[in-house]
């Protein structure tokens, strides 16, 4: 599966600013494709602009080289899974309920659950080891359980993409690496992955590619080396960093000098 | 499982509150007689009883309690609010303002149809207005703008209402005062009909949106990423669950109570998944109203009280008891 987007621009309303302005991007199959970029630089919406929740302005985007206005929700909810920044449940639910409507989309309006959805509810819920909290109530979790019990979801979904928008904010160290571990995994196996992330050196660690956005447009696009050079990332992010290589890694590491007074 | 157990359960009280209906009443008729009645035996003055006064009663008892509860759970779904209840997008108002009207004007007892009609269409015009107001420029439904703009269409029929009232003369006031805390009393084999017509056909229809209704309820962006086609299932849910209150409105009044609190305490009691939420709390209402009106018929025989007052002084205390039980759970 893969994204495509040509020309985007994306406006809130007919009189606001451009919330997303000229991104041409370009995510191939099975690849670990990060979005970067400070507060406010379009991130979100452009993760919403690919899984057509937000219309384009003008240009388009393109799920598997389709317009993604042109596929009809549940089909494309059968290919790609998404994670959204946060959510909140209005009535209480449990966990193993939660991540059970990762099978709706291959389920008709009114077809109960059969054995595969059953082991693919399973799956998803080991894969991000939650299996133990499958019987809680949603509203019960920390913010850690809660994000790991939404990307059981979209595993659940069985999708051949995963979008995800700071799916590891609120995890801790075992959990981060858990989880884009999984995410790895997933992309060896052939999964497209859209990471949208703040996390600049866990970026650079998993994905294959990087876009880096600057106030809705493109400052850059490209195999993350290319991308993680202090003259690219220091004027958007608008502080000294120094960019090295990590001994153990082997992948570029990002660390913000001190504000030269 | 679990929910097989409450489905049969309440199925059962829906029929078992059907026949005490039909049992119990002004004139009291002993149970050999209600059966003999029903398997076509019986005196001709208990087969009138039974077959044009009470069973057409309870029945659109039936209907209109299970459409109420239904569509309260549909709009707490679509609407993320708790408070949600099927008359809070000002289907009530609209309804009362239009048989208010009728009843001011003294059209009421010239055709015993321009009543409901009257009410009928002043839901309808409530149900335009709002969704009017709340379909924005994109033509996207916004269900906080919904909700606000229910809200203030609510508000100008009550000052409409209170207009007409204010005007008319005493006799006016009391029938309208009474219309407006509802009664099944108008209950006839016809108006069973019309509410079944509009009630049944909308419920089954609502019941197919129960997964999306599942989605709805996390968040309209995770429920499109779940495979929901969300604006369409916002105006179909609204649409749909809106006609069912105003049939509802148009022929008993405006009941408030079943539509807020037989869902939650469905919910309460089986969770909140709306496969099994939206048929239960059609049968919980259903049976609930049934109830409230053999109460409101009975204990002040031969005066009858207000279905209304019977649905909050019963409801009430029953809702706070399964509250407290959740909650020490």
């Amino acid at each position: 599966m893969t994204f495509e987007t040509r020309e985007l621009a994306v406006r809130y309303g007919a009189e606001g600013p451009w919330a997303l302005e000229g991104i041409s991007m370009a995510v191939p199959a099975g690849e670990i494709y990060a979005v970067l970029g400070p507060n406010g630089s379009g991130k979100s919406t452009l993760m919403k602009a690919l899984l057509g929740t937000v219309p384009a302005t003008r240009g388009e985007a393109l799920v598997g080289g389709r317009s993604v206005a042109l596929w009809p929700r549940r089909e494309l909810a059968r290919s790609v899974g998404a994670v959204s920044q946060s959510e909140s449940t209005a009535f209480p639910l449990s966990v193993r309920k939660l991540v059970e409507m990762g099978r709706y989309p291959h389920l008709g309006p009114l077809s109960p659950m059969g054995p595969g959805d059953q082991r693919a509810v399973d799956d998803a819920l080991r894969r991000c080891r939650v299996e133990e909290l499958a019987d809680r109530a949603v509203d019960t979790l920390s913010g850690g359980e809660f994000q790991r019990v939404r990307i059981a979801r979209a595993l659940a979904q069985e999708p051949c993409a995963l979008v995800l928008d700071e799916p590891t904010a609120s995890l801790d160290i075992r959990h981060e690496m858990g989880i884009l571990q999984l995410l790895r995994e997933s992309a060896r196996e052939g999964v497209t992955v859209v990471l949208v992330t703040h996390h600049l050196n866990l970026a650079a660690r998993f994905a294959h590619r990087a876009l880096l956005l600057d106030g809705g447009r493109m400052a850059a696009q490209g195999p993350v080396q290319e991308v993680f050079r202090p003259e690219v990332l220091e004027p958007v992010y608008q502080w000294p960093l120094s960019v090295g290589v990590d001994p153990v890694t082997g992948a570029p590491t990002v660390t913000p000098l001190d504000e030269e007074g | 499982m679990r929910s097989a157990g409450g489905f049969t359960l309440l199925l059962v009280l829906v029929g078992v509150s059907v026949l005490l209906s039909a049992r119990f009443g002004a004139v009291s008729l002993d149970t050999a007689e209600v059966f003999a009645v029903l398997t076509g035996g019986g005196s001709e003055t208990s087969r009138f009883i039974v077959w044009e006064l009470r069973l057409p009663r309870a029945i659109l008892g039936v209907l209109v309690g299970g459409g109420l509860a239904l569509a309260g759970a549909v709009f707490q779904a679509l609407l993320r609010n708790p408070l949600a209840e099927p008359y809070i997008l000002g289907i009530s108002g609209g309804a009362a303002a239009g048989a208010v009207l009728v009843l001011a004007l003294g059209l009421a007892s010239a055709m015993s149809w321009f009543l409901p009609a009257a009410a009928f269409a002043g839901a309808l015009l409530a149900i335009a207005l709002v969704f009017g107001v709340a379909i924005s420029a994109d033509r996207r439904l916004d269900v906080r703008v919904l909700l606000l703009s229910g809200v203030v269409v609510g508000a100008f029929f009550s000052a409409c209402i209170a207009l007409i009232l204010a005007l008319a003369q005493a006799e006016v006031v009391r029938s309208a005062v009474l219309w407006m805390m509802g009664s099944l009393a108008g209950a006839t084999w016809r108006t069973v009909g019309v509410v079944a017509a509009y009630t049944i056909p909308s419920c089954l229809l609502l019941l197919t949106l129960a997964r999306a209704l599942n989605l709805m309820s996390i968040g309209e962006e995770t429920a499109s990423y779940l495979g929901t086609e969300v604006e369409r299932v916002k105006r179909v849910a609204y649409g749909v669950a809106s006609l069912v209150a105003a049939a509802g409105v148009a022929f008993a009044g405006v009941i408030g109570f079943v539509g807020l609190v037989i869902p939650h305490g469905v919910r309460l009691v089986m969770g909140s998944d709306h496969r099994t939420l939206l048929p239960l709390s059609f049968l919980a209402g259903g049976a609930f109203l049934t109830l409230a009106d053999l109460l409101a018929r009975v204990v002040l025989a031969p005066t009858e009280i207000p279905i209304g007052v019977i649905t909050a002084f019963v409801g009430v205390p029953f809702f706070l008891l399964l509250l407290r039980r959740s909650l020490r759970a």
